[in-house]
C-alpha cells in the first residue's frame, strides 16, 4: 500500500507537470465552451436546440473531447511510452508491481475526467446560464459508464501498441469516431438520423449524457451498452497486455 | 560461499537457441564478469537469474532460492540495472529515489545515496536532463536503493565516455567493498579485465571459459615477449641459460627473448649482472582479447 501511495503521489507529479497534456484534458472543453459563449446568437434560445441556446445543447458534447483525450489519447500515450522506454520492465524487477502504476494512471485518468466534468459544468451554468445536470443520479451513471467504456478502450490500445508512436496511430481513427459520434465536430442535430442515432451507441455515449442533463432518466439499453464495451474491451486488454 | 548457482541453463525463442549450456556460481562478494559478444546470451542468462524469463531447460539458484517460485522475496534482496531502461522524463532524481526506496522493507536512504553516487548536485534535476553518465549513476542508485545482497548491472557503461566509464568502475569497486556481490554483464574487454574477480566467457549460448581476467590470460597465452637494444653485445647463452626464457631471437639492433612467469625480472638480473643497459625495454603481454580470440576464434566486438 505505501508503494501504490508513492507510486500514485509520483505519477499526480508527473502528471501536473505534464502542462499540454493537462490543458487538453481538463482545461480544452471549458475554453472551447467560453469561446463559443463569447458569440451573443449562440447564447440565445433557438428552436432548432428544443428552445435552448447553442451554448447549452452543445456542453455534453464538448464533456466527450475530455472523455476521449484522456481515455483514447493520454492514457494510452502514457502506457505504451512507459513499456517502450522500459519503465515497466525495471518496476517487474522491484517488490513494487507494474499492476500498481497501471492502477494509479487509472486513478488519474478518472481524476482528470472529473475535474473535466465538475469545471465545465460550474462555468457552464455560471457563465451561460446551463443549468447543471438535471438527473444528477443518471448523469453520474453515464458519466462512469462512459468514462469506463472509453478507458477500457484505451487500455485495449495500450494492450497492442508497442510504442507511444504506435499507441497515437492507433488511437487517432477511434478518437475521430468518438470525436464525430460525439458531436463536437458537428452538433448532432445537423447529423442524418441514423448517424445521430449510432452515436448513442458509441462510448461514451453522448445520448445518455445530454439525457441525464436535460433531466430525462438514462435510457438502460445506453448505458447497458457502455458497460459492455467496458468488459468487454477492459477483458481484452486484460488478456493482450505486455509489460515489455 | 555461492550465492548464485546457475547449472546447464537452457533457453531458446522460437527456434533461436539463445542460452544453450550455461553453468556458473558466484561466490558471495565478488565481482561475478559475464562477459561475450553482442547476442551471445548474456543478457538471457542474468535475466534468468533475476526472475523476469523461465528457463526452458536447467536450474538458477539465487541465495537458496527459486528466482520464479520465491520471486517476491528474491525482489527484495536483487537489485537489477537493465539494458536500455529508462524513467520517465520529467521525473526528478530525489523523486525516482524516493519512489524505489518505497518498494523495499529496509531501503538506504536516498539522500545518502545520492550523495555516494556523485548526483547531490542534481537532486532536484528532471531526468531528461541528465548526461547519460548521470543517467547511469541513477540507474545504479535505484538498482542499490533496496539494500540488496546481489546487485545484477547489465551493460553498465555502454554508451558512456571514456572519463563516465572509469567514474562508474571506481563506483561499481566501492559497491563490492560495500558487501554487495556484484554481477556485471558486458561486452568490453576492458571493463572485465579491471572490474571482475572472475569472469565467464559466453560464446554462442554457450560457456568456453571460467577463470579470474588474469588467469584467463595465463592460460591461454602464458607466454610474454620482450624487446630491447643493448648498450653492449650480449651473447645470447646468458639469455637462453635462463629456466624463464624460451627463446631469443634478433631483429636488427633489437633483442626479443620470449618466456614466461618471471621473465623479465630475469633477464634484467643477468644483464644488470653484466653492465649491460637495455635502451627502449618494451614487455609485450597477451590481453584478455587474445584470450578470447583464443578461446572462441574471432574477436569480441567484431
Amino acid at each position: 500500500m505505501h508503494a501504490f501511495g508513492q507510486i500514485l503521489k509520483t505519477e499526480t507529479k508527473l502528471y501536473l507537470r505534464d502542462i499540454p497534456t493537462l490543458v487538453l484534458t481538463v482545461l480544452l472543453p471549458t475554453l472551447v465552451l467560453v469561446v463559443l459563449g463569447l458569440i451573443p446568437t449562440l447564447r440565445e434560445p433557438n428552436p432548432d436546440f428544443e428552445n435552448q441556446s447553442f451554448i447549452t445543447y452543445f456542453t455534453p458534447s464538448l464533456l466527450v473531447i475530455s472523455l476521449a483525450m484522456v481515455g483514447v489519447n493520454a492514457l494510452p500515450t502514457v502506457l505504451a511510452t512507459y513499456r517502450e522506454r522500459g519503465i515497466l520492465r525495471r518496476l517487474a524487477t522491484t517488490p513494487a508491481s507494474p499492476l500498481a502504476l497501471l492502477a494509479a494512471q487509472l486513478v488519474l485518468s478518472l481524476a482528470g475526467i472529473l475535474a473535466s466534468a465538475v469545471l465545465l459544468a460550474v462555468v457552464a451554468r455560471f457563465a451561460f446560464d446551463t443549468p447543471l445536470p438535471q438527473h444528477p443520479l443518471g448523469f453520474a451513471a453515464a458519466l462512469i459508464l462512459g468514462t469506463a467504456a472509453l478507458l477500457a478502450l484505451g487500455l485495449l490500445v495500450a494492450a497492442v501498441a508497442p510504442t507511444a508512436k504506435a499507441a497515437q496511430a492507433m488511437a487517432i481513427p477511434v478518437f475521430m469516431v468518438i470525436m464525430f459520434f460525439g458531436g463536437v465536430y458537428l452538433p448532432r442535430v445537423l447529423l442524418p438520423d441514423f448517424l445521430a442515432e449510432i452515436g448513442a451507441y458509441t462510448p461514451p455515449g453522448i445520448q445518455a449524457l445530454l439525457d441525464a442533463w436535460t433531466g430525462t432518466a438514462p435510457q438502460p439499453l445506453h448505458l447497458g451498452i457502455m458497460a459492455v464495451i467496458a468488459v468487454a474491451a477492459g477483458a481484452g486488454a486484460a488478456k493482450l497486455f505486455r509489460w515489455e | 560461499m555461492a550465492v548464485i548457482e546457475v547449472t546447464n541453463l537452457h533457453k531458446r525463442y522460437g527456434e533461436t537457441v539463445a542460452v544453450d549450456d550455461v553453468s556458473f556460481s558466484v561466490t558471495a562478494g565478488e565481482i561475478f564478469g559475464v562477459l561475450g559478444p553482442n547476442g551471445a546470451g548474456k543478457t538471457t542468462t542474468v535475466e534468468c537469474v533475476a526472475g523476469l524469463r523461465v528457463p526452458d531447460g536447467g536450474g538458477v539458484s539465487v541465495l537458496g532460492l527459486d528466482p520464479r517460485r520465491d520471486a517476491t522475496r528474491l525482489r527484495q534482496l536483487v537489485g537489477v540495472q537493465l539494458q536500455e531502461s529508462q524513467l520517465p522524463d520529467r521525473l526528478r532524481v530525489t523523486e525516482a529515489l524516493e519512489l524505489y526506496a518505497s518498494f523495499y522493507r529496509n531501503p538506504a536512504d536516498p539522500a545518502r545515496l545520492i550523495d555516494e553516487l556523485g548526483l547531490g548536485a542534481k537532486r532536484n534535476t528532471p531526468y531528461e536532463k541528465l548526461s547519460g553518465g548521470q543517467k547511469q549513476r541513477l540507474s545504479i542508485a535505484l538498482a542499490l536503493v533496496g539494500n540488496p545482497k546481489i546487485a545484477i548491472l547489465d551493460e553498465l557503461t555502454t554508451g558512456l565516455d571514456p572519463q563516465a566509464r572509469r567514474d562508474t568502475w571506481g563506483l561499481i569497486e566501492r559497491v563490492r567493498d560495500s558487501g554487495v556481490t556484484v554481477v556485471l554483464v558486458t561486452h568490453f574487454m576492458e571493463e572485465a579485465e579491471r572490474l571482475c574477480d572472475r569472469l565467464a566467457v559466453i560464446d554462442q549460448g554457450r560457456v568456453v571459459a571460467l577463470d579470474s581476467p588474469a588467469g584467463l590470460v595465463s592460460a591461454v597465452a602464458p607466454e610474454q615477449r620482450i624487446r630491447f637494444r643493448p648498450s653492449a653485445p650480449v651473447d645470447d647463452r646468458l639469455l637462453t641459460e635462463l629456466p624463464q626464457v624460451t627463446a631469443v631471437t634478433r631483429s636488427g639492433t633489437q633483442v626479443v627473448v620470449t618466456g614466461t612467469g618471471d621473465v623479465l625480472h630475469a633477464v634484467t638480473s643477468v644483464l644488470a649482472r653484466n653492465q649491460i643497459i637495455a635502451a627502449d625495454l618494451r614487455l609485450e603481454q597477451a590481453t584478455l582479447d587474445d584470450a578470447f580470440v583464443e578461446l572462441t576464434g574471432h574477436r569480441l566486438n567484431d
